[in-house]
């Protein structure tokens, strides 16, 4: 390709050529790579040519030009927001397929405090990737949106995905998913198990523990169950955590943990007093612990009834009897999606045992050649 | 014989059903009044011989903290001292006794001295004598020395060097008579030492040779397995061993234990770790066992007691005799453990045959206040011990069942949830695995 690159007006010039069809626009897409130097270089002088700029025709060069750290030069986010979300659209051939965009689209997002329209994203499933560093920052800032929104199980699927993804050098970006891992753990499942998986790289098995040393003494004084034992260990890490920006979510661990307790005597106690309830999870008062009941009931972890007259709270079972038209549709939305995974696992299957490179190493090792032996898919997941 | 069983056992029952209903009077007057009279040192110390009887004395000195008490041990410890020839353990005592028994009890130098002199020539012999029969190769003469030495050295107090000996005359045994005989010399300085690792593993090797056992033996490898369990904690196999103990034992073992010992240790264990009907079918109806349960009439009480639920009494018995197995030398770590098990299966049991317990009535049947039943309680269920809730407000106990149907439901709809996570995850980790495969590939060409 050899396009002249030395002018910013060639460049529009360009863009307004080649943004017709599908075509042109990977021939676009890899001359704007091209010219990513000059963009660098010009960059005060981009602000005007944004104006000559359709953004719904040509929104693929807008966005080269539109820079994530222009729109942060001009203090005002949220401007970038749509446009790359219709770039990133654009750009995708499947919504299997993670972009360069997903993770600039994630940052403006946070930024602008549009969470909403991030978790619009989020909920494609991810299988195409192109540069792992991509995955690793779609899913950290994914894990950043979800946390915002409250959606702790979503949140903790994406960073799970960062710790456990396949590395040869610890990253950053890992560590920091790492901690975060830890932190909406315990808040949403109330316990972390420091034992990463087996298929987590061994890279991430070796180091990650080391960096991370506060938030491990934080998960051992909160599985003591002991309100002051969780109080002192995040007083003598606090600086730590606070240089971590995670201050926030470790006070949300700290009030989980009231939850948490006052969740475990919903297994022990039928009714109990508010006093009791007050006394049993170190509360100050019978109406702090009131104000927590009341919060739990509304959120939907407990099931109970206050009777104030005499200060009683009432602890119910769990009301949901498993026979509504929801719940069945529900059941069944599942197994349509787990019978849509299995299929999609079975393909994956097939491919890779067709695999020439696969086949080759696969039969080096084996003498005999057995098509079952190589059942890639863990026993477990057999249905 | 099985219908009057059967006619016994549902009589039991309705027995303890009335009781259970709330019927509190039934297990007072059943209830004889025992006192937890002060142990009786000197009674105590006629059970046993040789160094257990010295250092059960020495024990308890050590640890019950009444002046009287300790001196009158003392005493007695030195007395039987004085019969054997351990002047170490003599000198230890009289720094204990520290002048506080009068001149009788002092440091008897002239005794000591002649006892050690005895010693060192009794030793000189013996080596001399095994030097002789080794270069004469006369295994069983070896055997003997080897033999002797052991002996010479457990009446000297030297117990390492005695188990040294003991175990050295095995290479020389030829039948299996002498093996069982070695075994059982090392099985007794190892208890003595407190090492029962040694213990256990010198039972199986007696236990091998079987043509070589008599009652007698067995008895006494079943003691002292239940002791080696006993130690490490897994009261289950130390209630099946001492159950298992046969009634010959009598007082043939009385350097390591006594048949009353038998009955504690083993009415403690099967009380903390066996239910209900291994209690029945192995210590109420075993015969055996039954002989030795006369002996300590408080843990035969105990034990009828916790069967029929009358569980009030069952752990009165069992406070009663807190103080004085607290002295005892093998069981003083355990007593509280074992109680503490005794008293939550007592809870539970109790709670089983229930849709809902008063606790009021409940607290009465253990003798205890409503909130620290409550406590208990809620300990319990949270270690899931038991199904059930508590209305605090009530008091009342209410048993939990589990709904199948919701629990199925629940279960598999976070079994989808989870198989979903995990499939897409790894995907997901398989297509990076893949580009990274594809870049290496790309490199390399």
């Amino acid at each position: 390709m050899n396009l002249n690159m030395n002018s910013v007006e060639s460049l529009v010039a360009q863009i307004q050529g080649l943004s017709g069809n599908i075509a042109e626009l990977s021939q676009l897409r890899t001359y704007l790579k091209h010219s990513d130097d000059l963009l660098r270089a010009e960059s005060p002088r981009l602000a005007p040519v944004l104006n000559e700029l359709d953004p719904s025709v040509h929104s693929l060069g807008y966005l080269y030009i539109l820079f994530k750290e222009h729109v942060l030069l001009l203090e005002d986010p949220i401007r970038g927001v749509a446009p790359l979300l219709t770039a990133l659209r654009k750009l995708q051939m499947s919504s299997e397929q993670l972009t360069t965009l997903h993770p600039e689209f994630l940052v403006l997002c946070l930024l602008s405090k549009c969470y909403k329209t991030g978790l619009s994203i989020l909920e494609d499933d991810i299988f195409e990737v192109d540069q792992p560093r991509d995955l690793f920052l779609y899913c950290y800032y994914g894990g950043l949106i979800c946390i915002g929104q409250k959606q702790f199980w979503k949140a903790l699927e994406l960073l799970h995905n960062v710790v456990t993804a396949p590395m040869s050098i610890i990253s950053a970006i890992a560590v920091e998913a790492y901690k975060k891992h830890i932190l909406v753990s315990l808040i949403h499942l109330g316990q972390f198990s420091t034992s990463l998986p087996k298929y987590t790289s061994s890279a991430a098995q070796r180091n990650l523990k080391n960096f991370s040393q506060p938030y491990l003494e934080l998960v051992n004084s909160y599985t003591t169950g002991k309100i002051s034992d969780l109080e002192a260990c995040v007083q003598s890490n606090q600086e730590k955590f606070e240089t971590d920006n995670n201050l926030g979510l470790v006070k949300q661990v700290v009030s989980s943990l009231y939850k948490r307790n006052i969740q475990r005597l919903t297994q022990t106690y039928l009714t109990l007093s508010l006093q009791d309830i007050a006394n049993s999870v170190h509360l100050n008062s019978p109406k702090e612990a009131e104000m927590h009941v009341l919060q739990m009931i509304q959120e939907g972890d407990i099931y109970a009834t206050i009777n104030q007259k005499d200060g009683m709270v009432r602890f119910l079972e769990d009301p949901e009897q498993y026979n509504s038209c929801e719940m069945i549709e529900h059941i069944d939305s599942s197994i349509q999606r787990i019978m849509m995974l299995s299929k999609k696992l079975t393909g994956m299957n097939e491919t890779m045992s067709c695999d020439p490179a696969y086949l080759g190493k696969a039969g080096r090792e084996r003498q005999r050649f057995d098509f079952d032996d190589f059942d890639t898919v863990p026993t477990k997941f057999n249905i | 014989m099985e219908a009057e069983h059967e006619g016994s056992r549902t009589m039991i029952e309705e027995d303890e059903i009335l009781v259970n209903g709330g019927n509190d009077s039934e297990s007072r007057r059943h209830r004889p009044i025992i006192s937890g009279e002060q142990l009786d040192v000197e009674a105590y110390a006629a059970l046993y011989t040789g160094r257990t009887k010295i250092s059960r004395l020495l024990f308890i000195s050590e640890k019950c903290g009444v002046a009287t008490m300790q001196l009158e041990a003392l005493r007695m410890a030195y007395d039987e001292i004085k019969k054997g020839e351990n002047t170490q353990l003599f000198r230890e005592v009289v720094a204990k006794i520290d002048g506080r028994l009068g001149p009788n009890y002092g440091v008897d130098i002239a005794w000591a001295d002649a006892v050690d002199r005895r010693a060192e020539m009794r030793k000189e012999k013996l080596e001399n004598e095994l030097n002789a029969y080794r270069t004469n190769l006369i295994k069983e003469s070896i055997r003997m020395g080897y033999n002797d030495f052991g002996d010479f050295y457990y009446a000297h107090g030297h117990l390492g060097d005695a188990f040294k000996n003991y175990v050295r005359a095995r290479d020389y045994c030829t039948t299996s008579r002498h093996v069982v005989h070695m075994c059982l010399n090392a099985i007794l300085v190892s208890i003595e030492m407190g090492h029962f690792s040694h213990v256990a593993s010198y039972i199986s090797k007696a236990e091998q040779s079987q043509d070589a056992l008599d009652p007698v033996t067995i008895a006494k490898l079943r003691c002292a397995a239940g002791l080696a369990h006993l130690d490490s904690r897994k009261y289950k196999l130390a209630a099946r061993k001492f159950l298992e103990t046969g009634p010959e034992l009598g007082n043939n073992y009385n350097e390591v234990i006594s048949p009353q010992d038998i009955a504690t240790y083993g009415g403690l264990c099967a009380l903390a770790s066996f239910d209900r009907s291994e209690l029945k079918s192995k210590v109420i109806d075993n015969i055996n066992f039954r002989d030795f349960l006369e002996l300590v009439p408080e843990i035969r009480e105990a034990i009828n007691n916790f069967y029929t639920s009358h569980y009030a009494s069952c752990l009165e018995y069992l406070g009663n005799l807190k103080a004085n197995l607290l002295l005892d030398i093998h069981l003083h770590d355990h007593v509280e453990t074992l109680y503490e098990q005794i008293r939550n299966k007592a809870l539970i049991q109790y709670t089983h045959p229930f849709v809902s317990v008063d606790l009021h009535m409940m607290a009465n049947a253990f003798n205890t206040s409503v909130t620290g039943l409550e406590k208990e309680l809620a300990a319990l269920i949270t270690n899931d011990q038991i199904q059930a809730r508590i209305d605090s407000h009530n008091k009342i106990l209410y048993a939990r069942h589990a709904d199948q149907r919701n629990g199925t439901f629940q279960r598999v709809l976070q079994t989808g949830c989870e198989f979903d996570r995990e499939v897409r995850a790894m995907l997901l980790r398989a297509n990076l695995l893949k580009h990274d495969f594809n870049l290496k590939t790309a490199r390399r060409h």
